[in-house]
């Protein structure tokens, strides 16, 4: 490996390291509580070199969305991909979602704590659903393909989106205030089910 | 260049295009017709049901439909003497292309070589002499233009239906004054106003429809798309379709997407547009700067 490859792979490293560190602090203490110190303190890194990678905290936390939305979009699209009927699909995207929230909790907790209810730090760079693209483009097909097979019923895109995602967020809200009594996973069977039922063709 | 002109089922479209055409005196002198229903010919119907010699273009105009009498021949036996007889054949218009308007109204009806998109089998020792010209009406440019080029015996390069690629490779969306609307998802579109994209809510197929019509101007100064009337895909085999004034979608999503482009790139660029809200497009074209 040439040293110039080395380097963009350290640095490209560097970065992720940087996003990884953040991602979690920011989904624990929230987006104005972190600083950029705390977050080059863990890494172990200095303030100055952080400010290589990325030029402010806002422009670091966009980052961070859109990796989130490219890493559930490339899941969901894998069940786009897929021959499934449109009720197993939904299974599997909410399956997908609450695994996430299993196994990489910063991601929804980021999207819900500091992505949905600091607005502001996203406006200049985010606008609409720029950053959550990769994702919600996924959802898009996903309902284009269930109207096209006739296996759901043809509406508003927002009022079916709406119904899938802020049911997923709301659970996974819940959850994350320990007010469900049982585990996350045990409601995939009937919140699938709920969701098939109100968007499948009466 | 000696032309016969038969129609079969036919509103006479495609005759009146072409007397629109600008150049249409200059053009005719290299022409002579030895039939046409509107224009002085060398020989009238009955002559033409007796037989005649000499057809170099034969030009098949109008729905074909089975067991059809022009006049007194079935239109069956005068297609194929004279398809023989000519060098090359001309479907004009889509009726006589692909069954067009007159299809939809009995079976047993369809264009010369399709019905749809179906390759029909019942012409097809034509297949490799024909041009297809398809258009409701044909333009008047596409059908004199053609001619021209077979009258010189230049190249003139088709696409699988047969459409000469001079004309028909490209698509209604080249040239429309509306593009930058599409470029940014904006759909605010009434019927007949300049500003608005029509292709998200007013059945506007331009995207995918071949054809020159914003690139050769309808009677040189305009074309639906300009005026503010959707494309309504008159050029392809599926016309026409139903609910030509609006835009068959899934939960929002354009069921068909701009010739040859991805769903999944044309969401994620549409996702992108649609996030600016830019000013200049809000605004109604012909609006006082000041005011």
């Amino acid at each position: 490996m040439s040293s110039t490859t080395e380097r963009v792979d350290r640095k490209a490293k560097k970065r992720e390291k940087i996003v990884r560190t953040a991602l979690k602090l920011f989904a624990k203490q929230g987006f104005y509580t972190t600083t950029i110190p705390e977050i080059a303190g863990k890494i172990g890194m200095s303030v100055g070199n952080l400010y290589n990678y990325f030029s402010s905290k806002e422009i670091l936390a966009q980052e961070i969305i859109r990796e989130i939305s490219a890493y559930l979009g490339s899941r969901i699209r894998e069940v786009n991909d897929s021959d499934l009927h449109v009720r197993e699909k939904i299974r599997r995207i909410v399956s997908i979602y609450f695994e996430t929230a299993r196994n990489e909790p910063e991601m929804i907790d980021f999207f819900l704590r500091v992505y949905l209810s600091n607005r502001e730090v996203f406006h200049e760079g985010c606008e609409g659903m720029i950053c959550v693209n990769e994702f919600v483009t996924e959802i898009m097909i996903f309902f284009d393909d269930g109207v096209a097979n006739g296996e759901l019923k043809n509406q508003d895109f927002f009022s079916a989106f709406g119904l899938f995602m802020g049911y997923l967020g709301g659970m996974v809200f819940l959850n994350g205030e320990r007010i469900l009594p049982r585990r996350l996973e045990s409601y995939i069977d009937d919140i699938s089910e709920n969701i098939y039922n109100a968007l499948k063709v009466p | 260049m000696r032309l016969l002109w038969l129609s079969a089922l036919a509103c006479n479209g495609n005759a009146h295009s072409l007397l629109n055409y600008p150049g249409f005196q200059e053009w005719q002198e290299d022409f002579h017709w030895l039939y046409h229903p509107l224009l002085p010919s060398r020989y009238t119907f009955p002559e033409i049901e007796k037989g005649i010699e000499g057809v170099e273009v034969l030009i098949v105009d109008g729905t074909l439909e089975e067991g059809l009498i022009k006049n007194r021949l079935p239109y069956r036996e005068l297609l194929l003497r004279y398809g023989d007889q000519a060098e090359r054949i001309v479907t004009v218009g889509t009726c006589a292309t692909f069954g067009g308007i007159f299809a939809q109204g009995g079976g047993g009806r369809s264009g010369l070589h399709f019905e749809g998109d179906e390759h029909l089998k019942g012409y097809e020792r034509f297949w490799e002499k024909t041009v297809s010209l398809p258009g409701c009406p044909v333009q008047p440019e596409v059908l004199a233009g053609t001619l021209s080029i077979i009258r010189r015996r230049d190249p003139l390069p088709l696409d699988t239906l047969h459409r000469p690629k001079y004309f028909y490779a490209y698509t209604i969306h080249d040239g429309c004054t509306r593009n930058e609307y599409f470029e940014y998802k904006i759909d605010e579109h009434h019927f007949g106003t300049l500003e608005g994209c029509m292709f998200y809510d007013h059945g506007c197929q331009g995207t995918f429809t071949h054809g020159s019509c914003n690139k050769i101007l309808w009677n040189g100064v305009n074309s639906k798309t300009r005026a503010g009337t959707p494309c309504l895909g008159c050029t392809e085999p599926d016309f026409p379709r139903e609910g030509l004034w609006r835009t068959p979608k899934h939960m929002g999503i354009p069921a068909r997407m701009p010739l040859g482009v991805p769903r999944r790139a044309y969401l994620g660029l549409a996702g992108i547009a649609k996030a600016f809200r830019i000013e200049r497009f809000t605004r109604p074209l012909m609006e006082d700067e000041g005011g």
